[in-house]
């Protein structure tokens, strides 16, 4: 069986270095979203022009790919990043370029005539983003949020390879040292599959809340993880995940 | 960009060839797999018999949501204790398959239950058999207005294509990365890096056009 010292040793503390890199990179990914989605709309040309590109190319490379050239080409040009902030920006670019997409696909599903109304008070553009358009765009957003979450949370996993000891990375010195690799591996991929689980059920109660808000009814999901798409939601997925050009 | 050296570029390009010719052959393996699988899975999701379809939807959710490197480091450490063991690169095709066999099982269901249920009625009706609903009806109805979603998830599994390096796969990374090692640059890299957006970005082009003409 596993060595228990290495176990305790960086096992443990493993698991909560994937929590963190977690929390770290949707807090980045959730900004990026939220300043670089509205900017998807703008209505000057050349924000656009930028904004789409950012979700282009972030889009468009691998995290894996990105991570590597963050830990590795970064410091040549001056800046040497901690591992884990290497990984973290990794994945919250990445995720954030996603999150943008889920965030100006839901601003654009809401009511013109909302949009309206709020120019008609004379509400700015910024009052009526804040005020009318992101609370009522809010709760469609969820849903494709907790999907990209737990991307996302897989993700973390990619940080154990530029050397952040975080659960795999663990998992990979506890079979090195017991050359036992199907205890650890299991147990790893279990640990994985919970903490899904666990996130998904706290978007529920997210998502639950957000409609009440704005007085609708929760739909009821099914499906034991309720992670399952609608056909129309597989189809908003599948525009998030790639299809779409500049603009 | 003070340390880019264009001879670095002419030393390493042979070596992204070969590392872009396994890239692409995962990829299409993977794809294969994936395709293939997923559709089995969708159909076995829909089964009558609850001890098909139970253990079925535990094992997709499973996988669908544990991370495809952790899942890559099991088949490559842990299968060969029991069964035989597979190079490098073949276990990164079989994982990459079966963890998108997962994804593209969702994008089957949802094609499959946005047929009319008229459509299976007829059928019914017609006194057809079984398989031939569903290779004569539901199907080719069904395909057609997922190969959009289906190109994101391929688009996704290139994206996802370097994790087989950190089994030992000598893919677009993996080569950079030995490139790298032997030479202390950064260039290669870089270059890998580029090249993801040349690939993904126009993928994702012709999927918008795909779209456009499938779906409606």
């Amino acid at each position: 069986m596993m060595t228990s010292g290495m176990f305790w040793t960086w096992f443990l503390p493993g698991i909560w270095v994937t929590i963190q890199v977690t929390i770290y990179s949707a807090a980045l990914a959730a900004a990026v979203a939220f300043i670089v989605g509205p900017l998807r709309t703008s209505r000057f040309w050349i924000v656009r022009f930028l904004a789409g590109t950012y979700f282009e190319i972030f889009r468009g490379t691998s995290a894996l790919v990105l991570m590597f050239w963050m830990f590795f080409a970064l410091p040549l040009f001056g800046w040497q990043l901690v591992p884990m902030w290497a990984g973290v920006s990794a994945l919250g670019l990445t995720y954030g370029a996603y999150g943008s997409e889920i965030v100006r696909g839901a601003l654009a599903a809401v009511d013109p005539a909302q949009r309206e109304a709020g120019i008609a008070l004379s509400f700015t553009r910024f009052q009526r983003l804040r005020r009318i358009e992101l609370p009522q765009a809010w709760p469609e957003m969820i849903p494709p949020f907790n999907n990209l979450l737990i991307e996302l949370l897989k993700g973390t996993a990619l940080v154990s390879v530029i050397t952040v000891a975080d659960m795999t990375f663990a998992g990979n010195l506890v079979r090195l040292g017991s050359n036992e690799s199907a205890p650890i591996y299991t147990l790893l991929l279990v640990l994985y599959f919970v903490i899904a689980f666990v996130l998904t059920r706290g978007m529920r109660v997210v998502e639950r809340h957000a409609k009440a808000n704005i007085g609708q009814a929760p739909e009821k999901q099914p499906g034991f993880l309720s992670r399952k798409l609608s056909a129309r939601g597989e189809s908003a997925q599948a525009g998030t995940q790639s299809a779409g050009g500049i603009g | 960009m003070n340390s880019w050296d264009w001879s670095n570029v002419d030393t390493f390009m042979p070596r992204f060839w070969d590392g872009l010719l396994v890239t692409l052959q995962a990829l299409v393996l993977g794809t294969l797999i994936a395709f293939s699988l997923g559709l089995v899975w969708a159909i076995a999701q829909r089964s009558e018999n609850t001890w098909i379809r139970w253990p079925v939807t535990a094992v997709t959710e499973f996988i669908r949501n544990t991370p495809l490197l952790v899942q890559l480091f099991f088949l490559f450490y842990v299968l060969p204790e029991w069964g035989p063991a597979m190079s490098p690169l073949t276990t990164g095709i079989i994982g990459l398959g079966l963890h998108y066999s997962t994804y593209t099982a969702e994008v089957y269901r949802a094609g499959i239950n946005g047929v009319p249920i008229g459509q299976w009625e007829a059928a019914t009706a017609l006194n057809l058999p079984k398989t031939r609903t569903w290779t004569a009806v539901i199907l080719p109805q069904a395909i057609r207005r997922v190969v959009p979603a289906l190109g994101n998830y391929v688009v996704s599994m290139l994206k996802d294509s370097p994790m087989i390096a950190v089994i030992g796969a000598f893919e677009m990374l993996g080569e950079a990365q030995a490139y790298s090692n032997e030479t202390f640059t950064t260039e290669a890299i870089t270059i890998v890096g580029v090249a993801f957006i040349c690939i993904a970005y126009p993928a994702s082009l012709l999927i918008r056009v795909l779209e456009r003409r499938l779906v409606q």
